[in-house]
């Protein structure tokens, strides 16, 4: 039993070493100036603002990538069709891909004598390019936890229904959403949390407009980079605080999710 | 089987047909494929000699060279700790274990940049145990360990969790030692789980960008990642630069997913034998 507890006190202590200590450290040097400075930090109106920017770039993204995931999804699982692997390939391409190539990428698309340079309206340095950014990152998600869902929960029940003389609209809200409901709402946690926490995709694409096109995650940086290391924690530890209730969700997610499966 | 019956079996449920078709393949074409499609082609604008001198200047390649590197020893570090975490996590029993396991997600959950200065807090200039390694290339290795952490322990846990003990109770009780057990006998089994996990791992390790911004200090020729140099050269309005050196990225990207995808297949039949 002792190799055991080697190997227990090794995994452990790489975990806190790498992990536990680094994030207790952090919260400790956010509160040591006391929960009034942190509040004062977190409320200035460089936070406000950045803070809505992130929740409501974070609002459209899911959004739009939950409906288009599930529709997806579906294609991918009952569709019947050939080439289905480029579908499958372009929906997994967000997981390997730099996020600065991310932005990158969009700024060769909207940017300046890119091909789309033209629109009526701003994509780069605003709002829709980071919206976009954030579309790309968070892509996969939904659709990922959904198809293993749609898979395992066949279409039995939805062929009884059409049977009975059920419309495809009909099935869809009454027998296929509730089935697959767990599957979306942890793609929506895991979609939401990395909206919030993009960085890198957002950075490129944002021109850091104070006020206008910071987010929270850019916040930390230009507030380390001004030497405002306590603004710096004080904003991370918002996202983290973001960061441990998406955990709590998760955990308390699981089970449904794997009961549906 | 009456025709009638038939005909009614054939009647599709909610499947999306051609319209969902249309437009599932448009968004990803508009999101995701004419974006990576404009990187390709502004690489080469001024041909293929352009896009070679771009990829093989002294720091492209350096930052090519050092980013492969230090993104492989994390690979390797994270196939022993990993494999390691999973196996406590599912096999040992201690107090606090569904906290471990729920915080083993966390770099996934955490925004980059603050992983970046998370590290930062204990392993730079302000650390309290007096442990500096910030702007190293020790520093870029340990943000890289920190966002890959949950990669390979969470694709060898279901294995572990789902592997009957009945083998290992045999081999044990045939006198073998829990060393040989675990060698010849949980090993084999969980290789497909920790090269899936690890080729993951490697794709996030080499395209990782916010963890880095703050302690790798983006000294060329030293710690300067891949990424960090596709952004420097956006900064300095050299986007061909950038595209060149993006477009070696999204070729080490696409050969992991497909052997990612490679192993799936071979796993898949592994199990249906």
């Amino acid at each position: 039993m002792t190799a055991r507890r080697g190997l227990r006190v090794a995994a452990l202590g790489y975990l806190a070493l790498l992990l536990i200590i680094p994030v207790g450290l952090v919260i400790y040097r956010t509160f040591e100036p006391g929960l009034g400075e942190v509040w004062d930090s977190i409320t200035t109106p460089a936070a406000i603002s950045a803070f809505w920017l992130t929740l409501e770039i974070a609002a459209i993204a899911v959004t739009i990538n939950t409906v288009m995931g599930v529709i997806t999804a579906l294609l991918l699982v009952r569709g019947r069709f050939s080439g289905k692997w480029i579908i499958e390939a372009l929906l997994d391409l967000p997981f390997a891909v730099s996020p600065v190539v991310v932005g990158l990428s969009l700024v060769l698309v909207y940017g300046r004598g890119g091909w789309l340079a033209d629109l009526p309206f701003q994509v780069i340095f605003s709002l829709p390019g980071m919206v976009l950014a954030t579309v790309f990152v968070s892509l996969p998600f939904v659709a990922r936890e959904v198809i293993p869902v749609l898979r395992e929960v066949g279409d039995e029940q939805e062929q009884a229904a059409a049977t009975l003389g059920a419309s495809q609209w009909q099935s869809f809200w009454r027998i296929t959403l509730p089935a697959i409901r767990w599957g979306v709402a942890y793609g929506v946690i895991l979609s939401t949390a990395r909206a919030i926490g993009e960085f890198g995709a957002v950075s490129v694409v944002s021109g850091k407009v104070a006020g206008e096109t910071v987010t929270l995650t850019l916040l930390v940086e230009n507030r380390f980079q001004n030497f405002d290391l306590a603004g710096a924690y004080a904003a991370s530890a918002l996202l983290a605080l973001i960061a441990l209730a998406t955990l709590l969700v998760m955990t308390l997610l699981r089970p449904r999710r794997d009961s549906d499966a | 089987m009456t025709t009638a019956a038939l005909s009614l079996r054939r009647r599709p449920a909610a499947r999306p047909g051609v319209l969902g078709l249309g437009v599932s393949t448009l968004w990803l074409s508009l999101i995701v494929l004419l974006p990576l499609a404009a990187v390709v082609v502004r690489s080469t604008d001024g041909g293929f000699d352009t896009f070679w001198n771009a990829v093989t200047s002294r720091q492209a390649i350096a930052a090519l060279r050092f980013t492969i590197g230090v993104s492989l020893v994390a690979t390797v570090v994270n196939v022993v700790t990993g494999t390691l975490i999973a196996w406590v996590l599912v096999r040992d029993e201690f107090r606090g274990k569904r906290v471990v396991n729920a915080l083993i997600d966390l770099p996934f959950a955490l925004p980059t940049i603050v992983a970046g200065l998370t590290l930062l807090a204990l392993y730079g200039p302000t650390s309290p145990a007096g442990i500096d390694v910030a702007y190293t290339q020790t520093a870029v290795g340990l943000a890289l360990l920190f966002v890959t952490l949950p990669f390979v322990v969470r694709s060898v846990q279901p294995v572990l969790i789902e592997l009957d003990r009945e083998m290992e109770e045999a081999a044990t009780s045939l006198g073998a030692s829990p060393a040989t057990v675990f060698r010849r006998i949980v090993l084999p089994n969980l290789v497909p789980a920790i090269l899936s996990g690890s080729a993951l791992a490697f794709a996030r390790a080499v395209g990782e960008f916010g963890s880095l911004v703050l302690i790798s200090g983006n000294i060329p020729f030293h710690t300067q990642v891949a990424s960090v140099y596709v952004f420097k050269q956006l900064e300095s309005d050299n986007p061909t630069g950038a595209a060149a050196v993006s477009v070696v990225l999204l070729i080490l990207s696409l050969i992991v997913l497909v052997a990612i995808r490679w192993l799936e297949r071979w796993r898949s039949r592994h199990d249906g034998a």
